[in-house]
């Protein structure tokens, strides 16, 4: 556990190569490189890849709570979403006359006549006015998403429900906010949500400059939600964290409040995944309520345990891997992506307890085992359990 | 080994028809419909008859630009009823693959999402299914009815038999909202007063009919009252159960759905509907030459699906109890309208295609069909009575409706100004 401590020098040049690579070097493949190319990173993809870290950003969320405090939340998707909303809601009031009916309302308030519901603001919701301003909105995405996070997980800690009740509670409360979300009259588009930004601080948002501006700025928050979880978790409470998810009991005889512990992983998660909501939104060019519905949720879970939970690196890695792969096969394989993604979905689960991350050390173990088994008969441990201490050590 | 060698025949034909057919040009065309998720039902019989489609197109030949002639190769890609990555697909086809057209889409969400795609990369969307207008983007073109197309000669319909009480119910989305948005503004015009228009919609995959089946017995209770439905998928069920129990049948109180055709009785007790009326441009029973052999080639080539001339293999088409739709005729037409847009200008440029579309006519199974302007459709439209088959009887024909997106156009004129 020590050497969690501090950051390793190889740790740090991984780091920074990184960094470089998502900063500086795809987005320079992307201007400066001619479309005919090889090295040449297109618009496309680099509007994608901008997608897949914001996923990356969400799985961290998700990791930070299952991972490392033994949460599974099924609902992280929503505070994705409410950040993704709080920010589309400036999106919206950014087109200006630019939509159908050529109105300065958004489309959605014209044809639902919020004239006649709110006459004294001109049809303008109430709450929808402070969205004008970029930084309201900016702010909106941490608070809102903390907000709501702290409510539940107010209530829900306190009265100490934990393990699955706590997961089809976080379900529930997503599948909820969905069907809120759905109804017109909640004044947030109902079920088409919001759509066809036009502009974002000005900048046009289709063009090819903005959207690399939107990929560096998701490759930062990535790096800067990395390092902070990184610090995060090599601290004191780090390990009071770990030591949650592996007996909560005699943590709280110990002495610890762990309510408050889990409270405090439970906001930080819901904002991380809110920022990632937020800039996933200018990158795709909508939100609506089925980005919180729990089938959402469950992806985000589903990328922990393909890329490793429990260490840092592996929800990005199956984030990134998940929705690169999902990408491919929804093209090139149409008719049978869902067999293909399950298929690996299944096989991550079963013979990868460690996902990803954790493939490198099962399958030395692997042929450590076979290499004694042929050679003299050592004492033999399960593979599972060796894997799991190797990469607990990191 | 013996019962494989026919097929082993087959097989090297059809590899040398592929290679043959590899030396003449090919056009790539994207098919953007979900194929898996909660749309697939719905979605996928589009995606089937847009590769017969071509397939009927590749074996006449193709398509004649510039002197060549063009076989149609599919690019169809699943987007999983998923609306952000209905956006990464639309960019994908017209960036990556640079198709020269795209069909797809179904929901109205669906295409909100691609639509600032289209508009940024200059491509061209066909949108088969009916919506509710207020939206006309350069680079769709809509074969799919308006609601001049649909609600409002249904209502029509109704207003003609004697009906004086109108009970709008809905799912709560946008394509019902405006629809009775629109109807109660057209009642109104027509001396139905308010008090006798009722609007409700509830949330999607809503199952609990009770409370509105029994206010619904009541407004009927006088007689002379029709319900106008928009309620989508599964949600039907319950709802024309419900009814049923009740005691309210199509004869004291005809229901009027937009949203069910043949291809969703595959998945709903038509038994339950019997009686009751749909509204569309087409329905399979109707009796044309052309409508004959497009659903018997369409049912002949779901028993061995291939499109020929392109090198795509076909999987996962489930040929049992197919039929044919108002939203996949209004696809196949698309399809037709735009080859001869394209050989009209010569050419698969964006630009020219869609100059060249309006004014095309194609004489389809339901009638001829007009390319207006406002890149909507002149159809014919066609009301009928449910059978317990999934079928429907033809009662009523409007001839030659001009689809119009905007509804401030169609409304008489002192209604729309409120």
């Amino acid at each position: 556990m020590l050497s969690n401590k501090s950051i390793s020098k190889r740790e740090l040049l991984l780091l920074v190569i990184a960094a470089l690579i998502g900063i500086v070097v795809l987005p320079c493949l992307n201007a400066f490189v001619p479309p005919a190319s090889f090295f040449h990173v297109s618009n496309f993809s680099i509007n994608i890849y901008g997608k897949y870290l914001c996923y990356a950003v969400l799985a961290i969320g998700v990791n930070l709570l299952w991972g490392y405090t033994g949460l599974l939340s099924l609902g992280q998707a929503l505070f994705f979403s409410l950040g993704g909303y709080a920010l589309g809601m400036h999106l919206m009031l950014m087109i200006g006359k630019l939509g159908q009916y050529k109105s300065d309302l958004p489309d959605f308030m014209v044809f639902l006549e919020f004239i006649k519901r709110f006459p004294e603001t001109g049809g303008l919701p109430p709450h929808w006015i402070p969205f004008r301003s970029f930084w309201f909105a900016a702010a909106m995405v941490v608070v809102v998403p903390a907000v709501v996070s702290f409510v539940f997980g107010w209530l829900a800690f306190r009265s100490r429900i934990k393990g699955v009740y706590f997961s089809i509670l976080s379900q529930a409360l997503t599948y909820a906010a969905t069907l809120m979300f759905f109804r017109n009259d909640f004044t947030f588009g109902g079920n088409n949500g919001l759509t066809d930004f036009k502009f974002i601080l000005g900048h046009e948002i289709n063009s090819a400059a903005t959207k690399r501006g939107l990929f560096i700025a998701s490759a930062v928050l990535l790096l800067a939600v990395y390092v902070v979880c990184r610090w995060l978790t090599s601290t004191k409470f780090g390990l009071i964290q770990r030591a949650i998810r592996d007996s909560e009991n005699r943590v709280l005889f110990s002495g610890y409040a762990t309510a408050n512990f889990k409270l405090f992983v439970f906001v930080l998660s819901g904002i991380i995944c809110g920022l990632g909501g937020a800039l996933f939104v200018p990158q795709v060019g909508i939100i609506n309520p089925s980005e919180m519905a729990p089938d959402k949720s469950l992806e985000a879970v589903v990328w922990c345990a393909v890329g490793g939970r429990g260490n840092l690196l592996g929800p990005i890695l199956g984030a990134v891997g998940c929705n690169a792969l999902k990408s491919y096969a929804t093209h090139s394989f149409a008719e049978q992506w869902p067999y293909i993604l399950g298929g690996l979905f299944i096989f991550a689960t079963l013979f990868m307890p460690k996902g990803l991350i954790g493939l490198p050390a099962q399958l030395m173990e692997i042929k450590r085992k076979f290499t004694r088994k042929n050679g003299d008969a050592a004492p033999q441990t399960a593979p599972a359990d060796v894997a799991f201490e190797s990469a607990t050590k990191e | 080994m013996k019962p494989y060698i026919p097929k082993l025949i087959a097989k090297v034909m059809l590899a040398l028809a592929v290679v043959s057919a590899n030396a003449a040009e090919t056009v790539k065309v994207g098919v953007l419909h979900s194929l898996s998720g909660t749309m697939a039902i719905s979605e996928t019989s589009l995606k089937d008859v847009l590769l017969f489609t071509f397939d009927e197109i590749n074996k006449s030949g193709g398509i004649k630009a510039g002197g060549k002639n063009y076989m149609i190769e599919p690019v169809i890609v699943d987007p999983a009823s998923n609306w952000p990555l209905f956006a990464e697909k639309a960019k994908q086809l017209l960036e990556v693959d640079n198709v020269s057209v795209v069909f797809g889409c179904w929901t109205s969400v669906s295409r909100k999402s691609v639509l600032p795609v289209f508009e940024k990369d200059n491509g061209l969307l066909f949108y088969p299914v009916q919506y509710e207008g207020e939206e006309l983007s350069k680079n769709i073109f809509y074969t799919a009815e308006a609601l001049n197309q649909q609600a409002i000669p249904a209502v029509d319909y109704m207003l003609a038999e004697g009906k004086k009480k109108f009970y709008l119910l809905g799912s709560d989305y946008v394509y019902p909202r405006t629809t009775n948005k629109v109807l109660k503004k057209y009642l109104k015009s027509k001396g139905i007063p308010d008090s006798d228009v009722v609007e409700i919609y509830t949330p999607f995959g809503h199952t609990d009919y009770q409370t509105i089946v029994a206010e619904i017995k009541k407004f009927a209770a006088a007689g002379k009252a029709t319900v106008i439905s928009t309620l989508n998928g599964d949600t039907n069920v319950p709802f024309f159960k419900e009814f049923a129990n009740a005691g309210l049948t199509s004869e004291n109180c005809p229901v009027v759905s937009f949203s069910i055709s043949e291809d969703e009785f595959r998945g709903l007790p038509a038994k339950a509907l019997v009686g009751h009326l749909g509204c569309w441009t087409y329905f399979m029973s109707i009796k044309s030459p052309e409508n004959t052999k497009f659903v018997k080639d369409f049912q002949t080539w779901l028993k061995a699906p291939t499109v020929t001339g392109a090198d795509y293999k076909i999987s996962g088409i489930d040929g049992k109890g197919r039929v044919t739709c108002s939203p996949m005729n209004l696809s196949r037409m698309g399809v037709y309208l735009w080859k001869q847009a394209v050989e009209k200008a010569d050419s698969f440029e964006v630009d020219k295609v869609r100059d060249a579309l309006i004014g095309q006519k194609f004489k389809g199974p339901a009638g001829e069909v007009t390319m207006q302007e406002n890149h909507h459709l002149v159809n014919n439209v066609f009301i009928g009575e449910t059978l317990a088959t999934g079928q429907f009887k033809i009662i009523k024909t409007f001839k030659d409706v001009a689809g119009e997106p905007f509804s401030e156009k169609f409304l008489p004129k002192q209604t729309a100004a409120n």
